[in-house]
C-alpha cells in the first residue's frame, strides 16, 4: 500500500498526438481515485502509463518511495482489472488467479493458500475448476478481481471494468468493488466514462478532457462546484443547464430576468449554470418556463422546455403534477454557478 | 495495429530468420533466376549461355503452339471456374436448406477436396477408357464416339469434367459457410418482404454471397491455372503430342523435357506477371472484406 | 384450414426436389471412387475385358497385398508401403514445418516492435503472390545445385517457402484481444513465457485446422515430387501412381486391381483426416481468407 505521486506526467505519441498534457497530482495511501471523462480524453493513457503498459513521455511517477518510470509492469507491484477481464480462456479459474504468482516463483502451497483466500472472499469456491467461458459476466468480473487481489499489490488499477455488464449487475459490482477496496485498504485508480460510477465510487474524482485535467475534487465538490463548463455539463444526468447571461451592476440576468444579485463581479457576458433539480415549481415564482415535454421517471419527472428562448431541463419530484405549458418556478439558494464566457472557468 | 508489444530486440529477429532464409533461397533466388534466364539462350548441352534480350519473349508470340496453349488455358479456366462455381452454389444452397441429413450431405459433397489431382486424373482415364469406359459407353449410346487422347476436343472435355469434379468441394465449403454466416434476422426480414423463394435468393442471398464469390473466382482461376497440372499430366499420359495443354504444363514440358530453359523462363515470367496482377486484385477484395464485415 | 394444406404440400415437393439435387450431387462425387473400389475386388482379366461393373469379386485382399508389397521398380523399392511411408513423411513434415515456421514468424511480426518490420512483412508476404509452379524450373536447378535431389529435405523445404501459414497465424494473432498480452505482462510473463503459456494453447484449434489443410496439401503434391525424386525409393503415392497406372497401358494383362488399390490408398489418409476433423478443417479453410 502506498501513495502514488505523478509529477508533470505527459504522453505524446510518435505521430505527435498529445494524449495527456503534463499533469501532476498525488494519490494518498488507501484512496479510491476515479479518472472520468469522455472517450479519447486521455484517461486510459494515464492509467496505462501508471501500469507501465505505455511509456511515460515526460515526468516522474512514484509508487511509494520508488520511481517506477522504467520498471516493467510486472515489477511495479500493481494489479490491473481490464474492461473485457482479459482472463486466459484456456486456463481454469484457479490457474487464472494463480498465474501471476506462479511466474513470481512462489511456492505451490503458498499459491494454493492465496487462491483459496481470494476465492473465499469473492464467493468463487464453486467455480475454481471451471474455464472462463463457463462463467457469467459477474463471475468473470470476480475472477479478474481475484487475480488482482492475490498479488497483494500496492496499487489497484481498473480500466472500465464494469462496462461489459448489464445495468443491474453493474450496480451490484460497483458496491462489491468499492467494499473490497475499503476492506483491503489498497490505493486504487479507476477509469470510467460513466459519471454515475465516478460519483458513487470515488473518494476523489479527476475529470479529464482532451488531455487536460479539468478538476480534481470529492464527488460533492465536483458536482456542486464544477470548475469548468465542461465539468458542469459532463457530471450529472441530466447535465447542468448552461445559458448565456450578462452581469450588470452586480446582477446576473438571462435576458430580462434577474437570476442572482449582489455579486461583486465586473460587468460583462457570462455563462450561467443551474442544476435541473435546483429549479422548483413555485406559483409565486417570477421565472416562467415554457414546458414542451414531460418525461415520467417514476420517482421524478424531467421537464424539457425553454426559459427566455434558452433550452433547459427541470427535475421535479413525483409530487409535482406538471403538464406542458407555462410553469412558474423559482431557484433554490445558491443555485447559480457562473463561468467566464470565453474561458469556461468558474468565477468563484 | 496492436499497441501492446514486447520491446525485446533479438528475439523477433531470431524468430524470423528461419522463414526468411528459406524464402530467400527457395523463393527469391529461383524467381530472380527465372527472370534472368528469360533473357538468355541456354546451350542445350550445358555449355554456357548467350544474352538474347527479349528474344525469348518475342519468339513465344510467333509460336503457334504457345498461342494454342494460351487459348486453351483461357477457355479451360473459364469453363472450369464457371461450371464448378455454379454447381457448387446449387449444392450449397440446397444443403443449407434441408433439415434432415444436412451433415451427411455436407460430408459427401466435400470429401473429394482431399483427393489428389493426379488420382482424379487416373479415375478419369478409367471412366473414359476407349473399350469399356462407363462414360465412353454412355456417350456412344448418344452417338458420340468419344476418343480420349486422340480427339483434341474430347480430351479437353475430359480435362474440364475432371477438373470441375475436383474443384466443386472447395467452392461448396466456402459457399455453405458463406450462407450460414448470413444472419438469421436478415433471412427472416426477407421472408416477410418477399414470398417467392427464388426472389429472395436473387435479391438477398446472392448479393450477400458476392464477397465469397469474388474470392472464389480468383481462387478458381488460380486453381485452373496451376493445380490442374496433375490432372492434365495423367490424362495426356505424359505424352503432350497434339493434346490440349495449359500454360503451366507447357512451361514444364518445354523446360524440363525440351531443355529450352530460356523460353520456359520467359513463359514463367509472363505467368508470374499474370498471377501477380490477379493477386493484387484479390488482396484489394480481401482488404475490403475486412473493412466491411 | 384449406389455405394451410396447400403451402404445406408445396413445401413437401420442394423438399423432395432439394434432396434429389443433393443425392445426385453426392452420387456424382462418390460413384467414381466406388468404381475404383469395385475394380479392386475382381480379377484383372475381367477388368480388362469388361471394365467396371456391378460385380463384387473376392480379389480385394489379394490386390491389397500386391499393392502394398509388390515392387516393380528397376532399381529401387516402390512398394505401396514404401510410398505410403514417403507420403506420410512429406505430409507430416510439410505440415509441421509450415506451422512451426509460420507461428514463429507471425509471432515476431504481430507482437514485437521492430526496425524493418514493414520490410520483413513484405519480404514474407510477397511469397503469397507466386505459386511454386511458375518458378518450378529454377527451383529445381537450385535444389540440384545444393545436392538435395532425392532427399526428404529437398522435397519438403522448398515447398515450405511460402507464407500461407504465416499469414493465417498473423490474422489469428491479431484477433486475440490485446488485453490478454497486457494482463500477461502484469502477471510477469515475458515473450517466451507468453508464447508457450498462452499463445500456443489459445491457438490449438487453429493449429489443428492448419495442420489438416497443410497435411492434405503436402500429401497431394505432385509436380514437385515428380521433379525432385527420381529414385523409386523416394516416390510418394501421388507421385508414383501415374507411373504405375501408365505402365499398365499396352501390357498384356494390365493390373487394374493393384493400381486402383494404390489409388485408393493414396486417397484414403487425407480423406479420413478431412472427414473426421471436418469442423476444424472447414473453420481453418474458410477463415484463412479473411
Amino acid at each position: 500500500m502506498a501513495q502514488v505521486t505523478l509529477s508533470q506526467i505527459s504522453k505524446v505519441y510518435p505521430n505527435g498526438a498529445k494524449a495527456v498534457k503534463p499533469a501532476s497530482f498525488d494519490i494518498p495511501d488507501g484512496e479510491f481515485v476515479v479518472l472520468v471523462g469522455p472517450s479519447g480524453c486521455g484517461k486510459s493513457s494515464m492509467l496505462r502509463m501508471i501500469a507501465g503498459l505505455e511509456d511515460i513521455s515526460t515526468g516522474d511517477l512514484h509508487i511509494g518511495e520508488r520511481r517506477v518510470n522504467d520498471l516493467d509492469p510486472a515489477d511495479r507491484d500493481i494489479a490491473m482489472v481490464f474492461q473485457n477481464y482479459a482472463l486466459y480462456p484456456h486456463m481454469t479459474v484457479r490457474k487464472n488467479i494463480g498465474y501471476g504468482l506462479q511466474n513470481r516463483k512462489i511456492a505451490k502451497a503458498e499459491i494454493n493458500r492465496k487462491v483459496a483466500e481470494a476465492s473465499a472472499l469473492l464467493n468463487l469456491d464453486d467455480y475454481l475448476d471451471r474455464k472462463p467461458s463457463q462463467l457469467s459476466g459477474g463471475q468473470r468480473q470476480r475472477v479478474a478481481m481475484g487475480r488482482a487481489i492475490v498479488r497483494d499489490p500496492e496499487l489497484f488499477l481498473f480500466d472500465e471494468p464494469l462496462s461489459n455488464l448489464d445495468a443491474k449487475l453493474r450496480n451490484q459490482m460497483r458496491i462489491e468493488i468499492k467494499a473490497l477496496q475499503r476492506r483491503l485498504g489498497v490505493t486504487a485508480v479507476y477509469v470510467t466514462h460513466d459519471q454515475v460510477e465516478a460519483m458513487t465510487m470515488a473518494d476523489r474524482i479527476i475529470v479529464m478532457n482532451a488531455g487536460n485535467i479539468e478538476q480534481i475534487g470529492t464527488p460533492f465538490e465536483v458536482y456542486n462546484r464544477p470548475a469548468t463548463t465542461f465539468v458542469a455539463s459532463f457530471m450529472g444526468a441530466p447535465p447542468m443547464n448552461l445559458m448565456e447571461g450578462t452581469i450588470t451592476d452586480g446582477q446576473v440576468r438571462i435576458g430580462d430576468l434577474v437570476v442572482a444579485q449582489n455579486l461583486d463581479h465586473p460587468a460583462g457576458p457570462v455563462t450561467v449554470g443551474i442544476r435541473p433539480e435546483d429549479i422548483i415549481p413555485d406559483a409565486a415564482g417570477q421565472m416562467k418556463i415554457e414546458v414542451s415535454l414531460v418525461e415520467e421517471l417514476g420517482a421524478h419527472r424531467l421537464l424539457h422546455g425553454t426559459l427566455g428562448g434558452h433550452p433547459l431541463s427541470v427535475y421535479v419530484s413525483k409530487d409535482n403534477e406538471v403538464r406542458p405549458g407555462v410553469l412558474h418556478v423559482s431557484l433554490k439558494q445558491n443555485a447559480v454557478s457562473l463561468f467566464g464566457k470565453d474561458t469556461g472557468a468558474r468565477l468563484s | 495495429m496492436k499497441r501492446a508489444v514486447f520491446a525485446n530486440r533479438w528475439l523477433p529477429i531470431l524468430l524470423l530468420v528461419p522463414q526468411v532464409v528459406i524464402i530467400g533461397i527457395f523463393f527469391y533466388w529461383p524467381a530472380i533466376h527465372a527472370l534472368r534466364s528469360s533473357f538468355f539462350l541456354q546451350d542445350p548441352f550445358g555449355f554456357g549461355e548467350t544474352f538474347v534480350g527479349i528474344e525469348n519473349y518475342t519468339s513465344l508470340f510467333h509460336l503457334p503452339a504457345y498461342g494454342r496453349a494460351a487459348m486453351f488455358t483461357v477457355s479451360f479456366t473459364l469453363l472450369v471456374t464457371i461450371l464448378s462455381l455454379s454447381i457448387a452454389l446449387l449444392f450449397a444452397v440446397k444443403a443449407d436448406k434441408v433439415l434432415r441429413g444436412a451433415k451427411t450431405y455436407r460430408t459427401l459433397l466435400m470429401w473429394v477436396y482431399a483427393v489428389a489431382p493426379p488420382v482424379a486424373g487416373v479415375i478419369g482415364i478409367i471412366l473414359f477408357n476407349q473399350s469399356w469406359g462407363p462414360l465412353t459407353d454412355l456417350f456412344k449410346f448418344f452417338g458420340w464416339d468419344f476418343a480420349l487422347g486422340v480427339n483434341y476436343y474430347d480430351t479437353a472435355f475430359a480435362m474440364v469434367l475432371i477438373a470441375v469434379w475436383k474443384q466443386i468441394p472447395v467452392n461448396f465449403i466456402f459457399f455453405l459457410s458463406g450462407l450460414q454466416s448470413i444472419p438469421k434476422s436478415v433471412r427472416e426480414a426477407a421472408m416477410i418482404d418477399n414470398r417467392s423463394a427464388s426472389g429472395r435468393f436473387w435479391d438477398v442471398t446472392f448479393p450477400l454471397l458476392a464477397p465469397t464469390g469474388f474470392f472464389l473466382l480468383i481462387t478458381n482461376i488460380t486453381y485452373s491455372l496451376f493445380d490442374t497440372f496433375g490432372i492434365i499430366d495423367t490424362v495426356v499420359k505424359g505424352e503432350p503430342g497434339n493434346n490440349p495443354m495449359t500454360l503451366v504444363y507447357k512451361i514444364y514440358v518445354d523446360g524440363f523435357r525440351g531443355n529450352d530453359l530460356g523460353g520456359s523462363s520467359a513463359q514463367s515470367v509472363i505467368l508470374m506477371v499474370l498471377v501477380l496482377a490477379m493477386t493484387v486484385v484479390q488482396f484489394r477484395l480481401v482488404e475490403r472484406r475486412i473493412h466491411y464485415t | 384450414m384449406t389455405t394451410n394444406t396447400s403451402p404445406r404440400r408445396r413445401l413437401k415437393l420442394s423438399v423432395v426436389l432439394d434432396h434429389s439435387v443433393l443425392i445426385i450431387g453426392a452420387a456424382f462425387m462418390i460413384v467414381p471412387v466406388l468404381m475404383l473400389l469395385q475394380m479392386t475386388t475382381v480379377a484383372d482379366l475381367i477388368n480388362m475385358k469388361t471394365g467396371p461393373s456391378l460385380m463384387i469379386g473376392d480379389q480385394l485382399d489379394d490386390n491389397f497385398m500386391k499393392a502394398m508389397f509388390k515392387a516393380d521398380g528397376f532399381a529401387g523399392d516402390n512398394t505401396g508401403l514404401r510410398m505410403l511411408i514417403n507420403s506420410l513423411i512429406l505430409g507430416l513434415g510439410f505440415a509441421a514445418g509450415k506451422i512451426v515456421l509460420g507461428m514463429m514468424a507471425a509471432y515476431a511480426i504481430v507482437y514485437f516492435r521492430m526496425r524493418f518490420a514493414t520490410l520483413a512483412f513484405w519480404i514474407i508476404f510477397t511469397t503469397l503472390l507466386l505459386p511454386l509452379e511458375v518458378r518450378i524450373l529454377p527451383s529445381y536447378e537450385i535444389v540440384q545445385k545444393l545436392g538435395m535431389l532425392n532427399t526428404f529435405h529437398g522435397l519438403i523445404v522448398p515447398l515450405i517457402a511460402s507464407a500461407t501459414a504465416t499469414f493465417f497465424f498473423r490474422q489469428f494473432f491479431r484477433s486475440i484481444p490485446e488485453e490478454l498480452v497486457e494482463a500477461a505482462r502484469i502477471d510477469g510473463a515475458g515473450p517466451v513465457k507468453f508464447f508457450i503459456d498462452i499463445l500456443v494453447p489459445l491457438s490449438q484449434t487453429m493449429i489443428a485446422a492448419m495442420f489438416i489443410i497443410m497435411f492434405v496439401y503436402g500429401w497431394n503434391q505432385y509436380l514437385w515430387p515428380t521433379m525432385i525424386t527420381t529414385d523409386e525409393d523416394m516416390f510418394t503415392l501421388v507421385r508414383g501412381i501415374k507411373q504405375i497406372a501408365q505402365s499398365q497401358e499396352g501390357t498384356t494383362l494390365p493390373e487394374y486391381g493393384r493400381s486402383n488399390m494404390l489409388a485408393l490408398i493414396a486417397i484414403l489418409p487425407p480423406v479420413l483426416v478431412v472427414v473426421f476433423f471436418q469442423s476444424w478443417f472447414v473453420k481453418g479453410l474458410t477463415e484463412s481468407d479473411k
